[in-house]
């Protein structure tokens, strides 16, 4: 090691010990306001209590999800309406002419750009492929798994294995399937994994898998995949667990083995913990933004809603039309939260 | 499955006598443990831990090695060259920086929102008003606005403040810095984490928080000694799923991170990396996995707690 890399690394000590000594005060200043507001709010007995109790529990949150989600989410429907334009400009050149970029109501211009646009109906094309394919294919190995894995012994390991690249970022998760996906031109050695096998396998002249469409896209769903199937093997392996052995007896005498048994018993029983992760991986499908942004920046005719609507917003400036596309994202998902809204409303209406 | 089997022995049956049991679910059971499942197991098993050990491999080649030939080239040529690591800790630009500031914004954003959802979560539950309904389902509801929107205005937000008229509700460039990080994070976090807290809190047997209720203590006195230290399986499982989104999370630490490279993360790191083709390629490896490592810890400490407190509410057996 030369000496000025020393300096750079006592440098570089100096500053991470102060800043993980300033989050230790942060983490330990609330903490502290916890306490004293506890404390205080103690002291009230009689009527003002149970209120007082409700707006500290519950206020914090309250006011957080409406300055962080309602607002923005009430601010995006409107701004969806208009022509904003985030460049920061007041005024641009069109056919050698001044033009005010002030922002003005434009009805339901941007819906129309979206669904006519042709590069942006590809988005919205594949971005239904992914909420339909990826939490099917997810939900169905993960249920294999934990149907398969029930019984067995000595899985640890292998759940251990598959439930590993849940705690991989998505950046990560890229980074690993690009290497998968390396292409050198046939002839040379390889250095992709894909590649190899089926040249081993004898397609003398395989597509550079990345580039090609409609294929790509596929072969990057594969990752969101890759990364959810653990944690839904997980749960739903646990529900298969906590069904009581008496119901699988009661089965068992009526007549029901293997398929019938899963069928008519197993599956009906982990029904809610179905819905949920369902739920669960079709919104992480939605909001998937890192794996298309890190893999191929949404060329090749692999954008999804997500990566686009950030273009829009981050890149172009066209916060109008990135708005039309969050408002439509929204809608995508609506039906299965509102669906799980009445379960969970039968739920709490039967406790 | 922990449960004893029943020791006690039947008399011979003369008819063909039900399954007890353990013994019917090993029967039932039986009917997919069969070679071929075992296999398939197997076999997804190593495909699943392919692409990683792939990219382990590569990760303890030499530049060289890792552009002319497949890791797998390593079973033939094996090697330990650590230098690639050595590089990309150590180098100026390294990643012993966003390390640190990854630490730096998960932590707190994890620990803040554990408690405030719970509040949020037991009072939903325990302490009914009217409209304590609507206010959960909008919450769980929240759950679907992109990120990506909220954003922009989040950051109007923190420049400019909020005001009504020429009133200033909230002043602007108050929150600043890692702290505009921490609560974006918390908000976004709420609908999820209020969402498994509450499913959790609300199965606490009702007779215990009557029992204190009786003997005179306050809401937030059972909060605190009753309801937190009994969701600590859920708060545990939470936690692991905030740190990990937390930790990964490449879109809000660049919106708010700003373009100074020394409060970088390390997902964003790891993308500057990936971003300059060719440049930097054989220190990819190496930096992601670096990344993995300490979620992974968080995950083998907690796990224990993981699906205990995720399947609350979600199961009813």
């Amino acid at each position: 090691m030369t000496p000025s890399s020393h300096v750079v690394l006592a440098s570089t000590f100096s500053e991470s010990v102060s800043k993980l000594a300033s989050v230790i005060e942060v983490v330990a200043g609330f903490l502290a306001i916890l306490l004293i507001v506890f404390f205080v709010a103690g002291r009230v007995t009689g009527r003002l209590q149970k209120p007082l109790a409700v707006v500290i529990c519950l206020g914090p949150a309250v006011v957080l999800a409406t300055i962080g989600l309602v607002i923005p989410a009430i601010n995006t429907m409107v701004l969806s309406l208009t022509n904003k334009q985030a460049s920061g400009q007041k005024f641009t050149l069109v056919n050698g002419k001044l033009v005010s970029l002030k922002t003005k109501y434009v009805g339901w211009d941007n819906y129309k750009f979206a669904f006519t646009d042709p590069s942006t109906r590809g988005t919205l094309i594949r971005t239904v492929l992914w909420i339909v394919i990826v939490p099917l294919v997810t939900v169905f190995v993960g249920l294999l798994l934990a149907l398969l894995t029930d019984q067995m012994k000595r899985v640890t390991l292998a759940k251990s294995l598959i439930f590993l690249p849940t705690a991989i970022s998505f950046v990560g998760a890229s980074l690993i399937w690009s290497l998968m996906y390396d292409y050198a031109s046939p002839g040379n050695p390889q250095t992709g994994l894909l590649s190899e096998v089926v040249i081993k396998l004898g397609w003398k002249n395989p597509p550079n898998w990345i580039l090609s469409s409609p294929l790509n896209t596929f072969l990057i769903m594969v990752v969101l995949v890759w990364i959810e199937v653990g944690f839904a093997m997980v749960v739903l392996g646990a529900a298969l667990k906590a069904i009581p052995d008496e119901i699988l007896e009661a089965a068992r005498m009526d007549g029901a083995t293997g398929l019938t048994l899963f069928r008519t018993v197993q599956i009906p029983m982990i029904r809610s913990t179905l819905i949920v992760v369902t739920t669960t991986v079709t919104i992480a499908t939605l909001k998937t933004f890192d794996i298309v942004f890190t893999m191929t920046n949404g060329n090749y005719n692999t954008d999804i809603l997500a990566r686009q609507m950030y273009n829009e917003l981050f890149v172009t400036n066209q916060t109008g039309r990135g708005a039309a596309l969050a408002v439509i994202l929204f809608l995508c998902v609506l039906p299965l939260v509102v669906y799980n809204v009445f379960q969970m409303r039968k739920d709490r209406a039967t406790r | 499955m922990t449960s004893n089997p029943p020791i006690v022995e039947a008399p011979v049956p003369a008819v063909r006598e039900p399954l007890k049991g353990r013994e019917a679910s090993t029967a039932v059971r039986k009917a997919f443990s069969h070679p071929i499942a075992s296999a398939v197991v197997v076999l997804l098993t190593v495909l699943w831990t392919i692409p990683t050990f792939g990219l382990f491999l590569n990760s303890l080649r030499s530049k060289q090695d890792v552009n002319d030939s497949g890791w797998w080239e390593w079973f033939a040529h094996p090697s330990f060259n650590l230098s690639n690591y050595h590089t990309v800790l150590f180098s100026e630009g390294g990643m012993v920086l966003p390390l640190v500031n990854s630490l730096a914004i998960t932590i707190p954003a994890t620990i803040i929102p554990i408690f405030l959802a719970s509040m949020a979560a037991y009072s939903l539950a325990w302490v009914r008003f009217k409209g304590s309904d609507i206010i959960f389902f909008t919450i769980f509801a929240l759950q679907v606005v992109p990120l990506q929107m909220a954003l922009v205005a989040l950051q109007r937000f923190y420049n400019f403040g909020a005001h009504i008229g020429s009133v200033t509700i909230f002043p602007g460039g108050f929150i600043k810095g890692l702290t505009e990080i921490w609560v974006s994070h918390t908000m976004f976090s709420l609908p999820l984490a209020v969402f498994l807290l509450h499913n959790f809190i609300a199965q606490i047997p009702e007779s215990l928080i009557e029992a204190a209720r009786v003997d005179g203590a306050s809401h937030l006195r059972i909060f605190r000694t009753i309801v937190l230290p009994l969701s600590m399986p859920a708060i545990a499982a939470f936690a692991i799923f905030q740190f990990i989104w937390v930790w990964n999370d490449l879109l809000v630490a660049k919106t708010f991170g700003g373009s100074d490279a020394s409060g970088q993360p390390v997902t964003a790191r790891i993308q500057n990396l990936s971003g300059n083709f060719g440049a930097h390629e054989e220190l990819l490896a190496p930096a992601g996995f670096l990344a993995i490592v300490i979620p992974l810890i968080v995950f083998v400490c907690l796990q224990r707690y993981f699906v205990r407190g995720l399947l609350a509410g979600s199961v009813k057996g």
